[in-house]
């Protein structure tokens, strides 16, 4: 190890120790995370845009940071093993991207249902639809049920720090279930950036696997199936009932993390410009680039302002029907074809009709600042027509 | 494990269900208990909710009966028959998506070695021929290429039984089923030269004709499992429901099988065997 680190409280390392510039890329944001979170044991498969970051974890096994790795079979099996990692009763770590977030997908629920504080990366990319290996967040449309906590993430410094608030959130008793921390890949996995870091001879304290809603899984208390059959495969009502309260508490439990991102990321989301009648509401990347469109637009005298949405599970309902309770119009620009985020908003707010799922790029392409502005000018023209 | 976490404070043991009191009494978590002594102790495994002379229940109930040290270990089973039984059982059991296995008693296994590095926590995977010969072969193999410190434990029915008699990987050649309605095209898959290959240390091939046989060979598998290398034990559990022959006829289905193509069969690296002998000496 480079140094020796003491384990500290959360709010000395993330809120009170003096940070230091560094001028880093995603990946290595991941690595910087991941060695100040205390990690046991991480498990790595490649793809592209993921690769590098579970590189640099590889190095950090190797200087001592964390106790076990190693490059497994595949994401299904990484994302199992993982699982029984997080049983065992420590803390864990993984990443992918598009493909590899499908080949795994059967997992996902299995994480959330067993109860396991389990943080994972996810550097967004394009899917065979057709093959890309491009930035893209579809992905992150198809994981919003799965019971797992979804933060995305719009540059190298919240990268950085979402994942060490993950572990925070998801080891809460009262939550305990998987954290997915998003990106777009390419654009925050390959991109330097000057990102504030706390010192690196600071690590959280170490998982307590006593500290969980479910017992752990090492025969040090008394004998129970973490997945037992009256959850299976009964076909009677008591049977049901279990499994429907189970479901339930998971899903009670997400609702319980809001507390906690409200403490650590302060809030599910951010505005800018609140009292404005038009918004530009956006995760990741597209809030950097709704940022670019934003300033041109109160440049010509537009009343606009944005919404950053940090949080995807839970979602920020009440917030957002708060931050726009006065808007007439709200664009939702994204870097994917489904329209996830727009269909979300839409399904939240009352008076729809002022929400635009749009523009949508995929397939690589960034979104260019012109395209949300002239997103809204069509929009404002088709406003007017209409009175 | 230590027994005192089982003991219920005295004032509210006799509320606890009466299964729960015998074994506390009378269970095998802290005596060396066997096949040979069954019927003398608590079983760990009781009641199951299998179909009448199911081989999968009498071979998860033989296994459950020939492990070393029951309180430190911990099954990691599949979707099928065979988690029926285990859900029955008074061991740690987890069983998630099908055919992952292998994958979660790697990292478990991992894990448990990371958090307690002085003592043996057994790690054995115990699950059907679909889990293991199909939709987890690549799994079951990359553990074992891998040398995971784990045992995997196959209860062949050679059939998917809980999803209403399909055939499988393991399946005889010719045999009709469901989803093989001219007949299995092609041999059983060579699992158990499979794992000599793919480097477990010890492999036995047994069938639940010949309890003594399962009670050795479990046993080995799992001591070699801890110091030496990732082990393998193939069971013959013949299915009635499926392969249609009567349900008082497990035992004699699988004795003819172990005079024909499912003769007993051993193999194990002589680092294994070095280690069995240090070991049996120390005993």
């Amino acid at each position: 190890m480079d140094r020796v680190q003491r384990p500290v409280e959360a709010s000395q390392l993330l809120f009170e120790s003096e940070r230091a510039p560094a001028f880093i890329t995603g990946s290595e944001a991941v690595m910087e995370a991941i060695k100040r979170a205390n990690v046991d044991m991480a498990i790595a498969y490649p793809i592209t845009p993921q690769s590098e970051s579970m590189h640099l974890i590889g190095d950090l096994y190797a200087k001592g940071y964390l106790k076990d790795y190693y490059r497994a079979e595949n994401e299904f099996a990484v994302m199992a093993a993982i699982h029984g990692a997080s049983l065992g009763g420590g803390r864990v770590f993984t990443a992918t991207s598009g493909p590899g977030t499908l080949r795994a997908m059967e997992m996902f629920p299995v994480w959330a249902g067993s109860r396991q504080p389990i943080v994972c990366a996810f550097m967004c990319r394009g899917v065979s639809l057709p093959p890309s290996i491009q930035p893209e967040n579809i992905e992150m449309g198809m994981l919003l049920d799965t019971g797992m906590l979804m933060l995305h993430a719009e540059n190298v410094q919240d990268f950085f720090d979402m994942l060490l608030k993950a572990y925070l959130i998801a080891e809460k008793p009262d939550v305990h279930l998987p954290v997915g921390v998003f990106v777009d890949g390419f654009f925050v996995t390959h991109t330097r950036e000057t990102v504030m870091l706390p010192p690196d001879d600071l690590k959280l304290l170490p998982y307590d696997p006593e500290n969980s809603p479910v017992p752990v899984f090492d025969m040090e208390t008394p004998p129970m199936r973490i997945t037992r059959d009256p959850l299976l495969n009964k076909s009677n009502f008591i049977s049901y009932a279990a499994n429907a309260s189970w479901h339930q508490e998971v899903l009670a439990a997400a609702e319980r993390a809001r507390k906690h991102l409200a403490q650590y990321l302060g809030g599910l989301l951010e505005v800018e410009n609140p009292n404005a009648k038009i918004f530009i509401a956006a995760s990741g990347t597209a809030v950097s680039q709704g940022r670019e469109a934003l300033k041109d637009l109160l440049d010509a005298g537009l009343d606009v302002g944005l919404i950053k949405i940090k949080s995807i599970r839970p979602f920020p309902v009440n917030e957002l029907q708060e931050a726009t309770k006065n808007a007439e119009l709200i664009v939702v620009p994204e870097f994917n074809a489904g329209g996830w985020l727009a269909k979300e908003i839409k399904a939240t707010l009352n008076e729809n009709n002022r929400v635009v799922a749009g523009p949508r790029v995929f397939g690589g392409m960034t979104i260019p600042k012109e395209l949300i502005i002239s997103e809204i000018h069509n929009a404002l023209n088709r406003q007017n027509q209409r009175l | 494990m230590s027994l005192r976490i089982l003991k219920p404070t005295a004032e509210f043991a006799d509320l606890l269900p009466k299964e729960y009191q015998e074994l506390v009494e009378n269970g095998p978590y802290h005596e060396q208990k066997g096949i040979s002594d069954l019927g003398t102790f608590k079983e760990i495994i009781e009641e199951h909710p299998h179909c009448a002379g199911c081989g999968v229940a009498l071979g998860v109930r033989l296994v459950a009966a020939s492990l070393p040290a029951p309180a430190d270990t911990l099954i990691i089973g599949t979707p099928g028959c065979s988690f029926f039984g285990l859900a029955q059982t008074a061991l740690n059991y987890s069983n998630t998506a099908f055919g992952n296995q292998n994958a979660v008693a790697s990292g478990l296994k991992r894990m448990l070695k990371i958090r307690y590095p002085d003592r043996n926590k057994d790690v054995v995977v115990l699950v059907g021929d679909g889990g293991i010969a199909d939709i987890g072969l690549d799994m079951t193999l990359h553990s074992w290429l891998r040398r995971e410190n784990i045992t995997t434990i196959m209860v062949d029915n050679e059939v998917y039984g809980n999803t209403g008699g399909q055939e499988s990987g393991m399946t005889k050649e010719g045999q009709v089923l469901n989803m093989a309605p001219e007949g299995k095209k092609f041999p059983k898959i060579p699992v158990f030269e499979l794992a000599r290959t793919s480097g477990c240390a010890y492999g036995a091939r047994v069938t639940v004709a010949s309890p003594r046989k399962i009670g050795e060979a479990v046993k080995k598998a799992i001591l070699v499992a801890r110091e030496v290398g990732p082990t393998y034990v193939q069971i013959y559990t013949p299915c009635p429901t499926n392969l249609k022959f009567p349900p008082d006829q497990t035992v004699k289905v699988a004795k003819d099988a172990e005079a024909g193509y499912y003769s007993f069969e051993e193999f194990i690296s002589p680092e294994a065997q070095e280690y069995m002998q240090k070991t049996t000496k120390a005993v």
